[in-house]
């Protein structure tokens, strides 16, 4: 296990260097200069005090120069100053934000394991059932819909025709002038619609995925021994079957992780809720660059830990390679 | 060769037409690109021309899908708007799936250090979130209809590249490969005559698949202001302006949406079907 954990971390080093080599080259080798960007739009900046701001960001210096200050200050968890007027380092700015994309995805990934798990054994023990049926088609329905459509008609719908939720935000006015409790409810109350979206949005594939891992385990041939002992349905399918087709879907965690950051941007500023998402949406149009560089990695990083932590879970889980059977790995 | 490739193909297209749901998603595919070649002769108005008088009309005998905020009636818009979707569908997922095949070819017929680098690089691809990755690269070029294909493109072959290289891996140690190896066939012909067309159907369903895929993205960008810039309509951006309108206008915002689902539907309805299909293990 030791020795399984070390290989894997080293072989983390190539592909972090890969990912700031990536954001530099893909920032950089485009066209349009950031303080042109900048300034362009004010006839009161002088070509002298472009200059400045094109020293201060160091634009004056070869790529490779750059990249190399950009990637010492980077060790250094020093990713820069924000173009923006406030001029605040980056940093700080994704660290206010992270949490709220976090933990909105750990809420639908928890309610997405909730429905998608029994849907998928209902599904597999059913098969060709009226249910598997109906969960094929609203599965189709979930990989087809454009989740920013869903929201315009949730919000259409429960926001202005029934006016039960609130469309946007996070917080009513004045929410700090009432207790936990009512702020709890106003909390619960925003975040009904886009939880609902973004747990939608992977229920889908979880569930289908969750189906054929089961429909695979039950044909096995430990499955068939466990119905000659005698033992009854339920244990087999949720003892025996469910805690092997479970394995994989703790992989698809891992991979998970890039779609919901991605996904974070449509449903945050759809609903204006100012998570890390809307904070890319806002550097990309203002072409803050020192911001958009910062999500990109910080993004990229979280997915390495994401698949880091899926293997080493897996690992734990399946004693094969917990007890370094697994020559393969 | 020839006799056995024409078996496979009428086995495979005969369990596609007895596969209900996938027929249905081929048609609705089938409709979207008569209506697109047909867009001039079907729009009952130009979908960039202005009316002031008819602005946010709800759906009528005149207007079938209403008109939006400038008068524009967003039937005719959303027709020219399926061309939008059908060329960035098709040419983006055709640039993912050639840099894909060709990666994924290279990397699984050499194998050792070639294929280590590539499929690094591949590691690294996928650790980015795309939708980032094309909402950053398109907003710094220009946002166009060509930038979208081409970024689409350039961000989604990974997962091809993998597919083609774990079907040459089985592929490649094969009798029938060492047998054309034996024969002294060079590596461009074992690869292209040999290994490629075999590993084609795996490649095909993924394909399908991204075509769905690629057009949500560009819907996506699009109704987020940073894909096809209006007046030049897409299902995205009518969506957009339906946002703006949502109380007034369920229209603008109910069509281009459906259209949307229904098209990414019938596509992926198409790809499980030809996946299916192709499936050894369901030889009835």
């Amino acid at each position: 296990m030791a020795y399984y954990l070390a290989k894997r971390l080293l072989l983390m080093i190539p592909l972090l260097i890969g990912i700031t080599v990536i954001t530099f080259g893909v920032i950089h080798l485009t066209p349009g200069e950031p303080v042109e960007m900048q300034t362009a739009m004010n006839p009161k900046v002088s070509a002298e005090a472009r200059d400045r701001l094109r020293k201060y960001y160091e634009l004056d210096k070869p790529i490779h120069v750059q990249y190399y200050r950009w990637v010492s200050r980077l060790v250094r968890l020093d990713l820069g100053k924000s173009f923006s007027p406030d001029g605040r380092p980056v940093a700080a700015k994704i660290r206010e934000r992270l949490p709220i994309t976090i933990n909105l995805n750990i809420i639908s990934l928890i309610l997405e394991f909730a429905l998608a798990i029994p849907i998928g054994v209902m599904a597999a023990t059913h098969r060709n059932g009226p249910l598997d049926r109906w969960t094929t088609v609203f599965v189709f329905l979930g990989f087809a819909t454009p989740l920013f459509w869903l929201s315009l008609i949730l919000m259409y719908l429960f926001g202005i025709q029934f006016g039960w939720l609130p469309i946007s935000g996070l917080h009513s006015l004045g929410y700090a002038t009432h207790g936990f409790w009512w702020q709890l409810w106003d909390l619960a109350k925003h975040l009904v619609l886009p939880v609902s979206v973004a747990t939608f949005g992977s229920l889908a594939g979880l569930s289908r995925y969750m189906r054929s891992g089961m429909i695979d385990t039950l044909g096995q041939d430990y499955i068939t021994t466990a119905r000659a002992k005698g033992l009854s349905e339920r244990v087999v399918v949720y003892k025996h079957a469910l805690r092997n087709a479970l394995l994989p879907v703790i992989t698809l965690l891992g991979l998970s992780v890039p779609g919901l950051i991605g996904g974070s941007v449509i449903f945050e500023s759809i609903f204006s809720i100012p998570g890390m998402g809307q904070l890319f949406y806002q550097g990309v149009m203002a072409r803050d660059y020192p911001l958009v560089m910062g999500i990109l990695v910080i993004g990229a990083v979280l997915t390495l830990l994401g698949n880091l932590l899926a293997d080493l879970g897996y690992a734990l889980a399946d004693p094969r390679i917990r007890h370094g059977r697994g020559g393969a790995l | 060769m020839t006799r056995r490739d024409s078996y496979l193909r009428d086995v495979v297209l005969r369990r596609l037409r007895s596969n209900p749901l996938a027929v249905s998603g081929g048609i609705v595919v089938l409709v979207m690109f008569l209506v697109s070649s047909l867009a001039p002769v079907i729009t009952p108005y130009q979908p960039n021309t202005l009316d002031a008088y008819h602005v946010l009309l709800p759906p009528s005998a005149s207007h079938w899908f209403g008109t939006d905020d400038l008068g524009r009636d967003v039937f005719s818009r959303m027709v020219y708007g399926a061309r939008v979707s059908l060329k960035v569908g098709f040419v983006a997922v055709g640039i993912a799936t050639v840099i894909g095949t060709i990666i994924g070819l290279i990397a699984g017929y050499y194998g050792g250090l070639v294929d280590s680098l590539l499929m690094r690089f591949v590691d690294i691809m996928l650790c980015f979130p795309t939708f980032f990755l094309i909402l950053a690269i398109v907003t710094i070029r220009e946002p166009s209809i060509l930038n979208i294909m081409l970024i689409i493109g350039f961000t989604g072959w990974m997962g091809v590249s993998r597919l083609v290289r774990a079907e040459v891996l089985s592929l490649r140690e094969r009798d029938f490969v060492q047998a054309a190896r034996a024969m002294g066939c060079s590596d461009l012909r074992i690869i292209f005559r040999h290994i490629l067309p075999n590993a084609m159907g795996p490649v095909l369903v993924y394909a399908t698949l991204g075509i769905a895929t690629a057009i949500l993205t560009e819907s996506s960008l699009s109704f987020l202001g940073i894909g096809v810039q209006p007046p030049e309509p897409s299902w995205g951006n009518i969506l957009a302006s339906g946002k703006e309108f949502l109380e007034f206008a369920w229209w603008l915002f109910l069509f281009p949406g459906l259209a949307i689902t229904v098209t990414t539907l019938s596509y992926y309805l198409v790809g499980e079907g030809i996946r299916d299909a192709l499936d050894p293990r369901n030889v009835r």
